[in-house]
């Protein structure tokens, strides 16, 4: 099965472990992500204002552009799933944005692409038994803890596929992959996005309170599904020690690698030692890479 | 705080400026609080997120504008997830931070953020922080 893909930036520079970890798994799987031949920023965050059309165009023209290559669009990265899912929706229930942005882009374009986030594709069209029967080294006895963020959780009417307040969607995976996922209060909190180019302090206090969350509940490892929240949890760290006395460093993966490595496949492209927090010995020592 | 309260003020420009960018109708808010205790930005904010509304509601824009509250918003959405009457209060953030951008100027500049990190921190980043901080 072949599904049009749309990376976004970070997963195209800065987060290729987690685009290489993306493609390999899905392909691993029977699903082929084609990238979309033509493509631009999403923006990042979702304009709040009423009428900011500027900031809709964006993530519209690439809307516009997945359309043409078919009636689906995949995206791995959540706030870049956040922000096009959104969009989309502004399109089609809103006739006056609708043609506002058509008319400045010179499009006819009226929303019925479906955004589909990697992780719903592998609950629903994949289905996490046929994970399970794909797993070679299964993770056993790894305590790991999904972490959720904001951006497939809110606003739930708009965006969720999960319980918002309760989410399990990644549990599952990992559960599937034979690992055992932590039950932790803190799965769906801010890890403070982009207050880290402002205020680092504040992103690292929040970074740590849902550290120390997963820690609590016996996490040894914690797998994401954005860049800026993967960045933050795990960059974040160097300077978390020196506010809370005894804190242990924690990996902090992206749900791809992790899916990768379990599915067996190599991870050389997964850049696992570009991470702060290196993952590789715990993976090491449970002889999975 | 003493506010006098008039007609004038509960309906000042700034309040109507706030209304028509965030969408929100600002009286819907009956101060239950719940934003401010999802809030996981609030043990770091010198005003809870309900306190902001609170000042609006009441003519006093400039108050909220004053406060790093709005600067410190990471528009995750909790408040309004949790909302009982649904008022989406990070679209009033955004409503707060477009006049104080407009009327201030830029939050944030590229000078001010160390080479290392320029180097080090994801491109999403910079683009989220720069669409929230500078106009
Ligand atoms: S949760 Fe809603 S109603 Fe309650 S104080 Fe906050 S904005 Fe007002
Ligand atoms: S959107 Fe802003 S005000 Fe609302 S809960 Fe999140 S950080 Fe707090």
């Amino acid at each position: 099965m072949e599904i049009p893909y749309y990376p976004g930036c970070t997963l195209n520079t800065k987060a290729k472990g987690f685009d290489n970890s993306a493609r390999a798994s899905a392909r691993e799987l029977g699903l082929e992500l084609v990238e979309l031949e033509e493509w631009n920023c999403c923006g990042a965050t979702f304009p709040l204002l009423v009428d900011n059309m500027l900031d809709l165009a964006g993530p519209a023209q690439v809307l516009i552009s997945a359309r043409q290559a078919g009636q689906r669009l995949a995206v791995a990265c959540s706030t870049c799933y956040n922000v096009l899912k959104r969009t989309n929706r502004v399109i089609r229930e809103d006739e006056d944005s609708r043609e506002k942005l058509n008319f400045f882009l010179d499009a006819d374009y009226g929303g019925d692409l479906e955004v589909l986030d990697l992780l719903q594709i592998l609950r629903d069209e994949i289905g996490f038994d046929n994970v399970k029967e794909a797993v070679k080294k299964p993770l056993s006895g790894l305590k790991v803890a999904a972490y959720y963020g904001c951006m497939v959780l809110r606003p739930p009417a708009e965006v969720a596929y999960d319980d918002p307040e309760n989410p399990h969607a990644l549990d599952d995976l990992i559960t599937a992959l034979g690992a055992e996922a932590v039950d932790y209060s803190h799965q769906g909190e801010c890890c403070g996005a982009y207050l880290a180019v402002k205020s680092a302090e504040v992103t690292a206090e929040m970074s740590f309170t849902i550290l120390a969350s997963a820690q609590r509940s016996g996490a040894e490892l914690v797998v994401a599904n954005c860049p800026l929240c993967q960045f933050n949890l795990d960059r974040m760290q160097k300077t978390m020690g020196s506010r809370h006395t005894g804190f242990q460093p924690i990996p902090v993966l992206y749900f791809t690698q992790l899916l990768g490595i379990a599915l067996g496949l190599d991870s050389e492209g997964f850049e696992l030692d570009r991470h702060y927090v290196d993952p590789r010995s715990l993976l090491e020592g449970a002889n999975l890479i | 705080m003493r506010i006098r309260l008039s007609a004038e003020v509960l309906r000042n420009d700034l309040v109507r400026r706030v209304e028509e960018i965030s969408g929100q109708d600002l009286l819907a808010c009956y101060q239950c609080g719940e934003c401010s205790a999802g809030c996981p930005v609030a043990f770091a904010m010198d005003m809870l997120p309900s306190q902001v509304i609170r000042l609006v509601q009441l003519g006093q824009v400039e108050e909220a504008l004053e406060s790093e509250t709005i600067w410190l918003c990471a528009a995750c959405q909790t408040c309004y997830a949790r909302c009982p009457k649904g008022v989406d209060l990070s679209r009033i953030m955004e409503a707060l931070r477009e006049i104080a951008l407009q009327r201030d100027g830029d939050y944030l500049d590229i000078r001010a953020i160390h080479p290392e990190e320029l180097a080090e921190f994801p491109q999403q980043a910079f683009i989220g922080g720069f669409r929230k901080y500078t106009w």
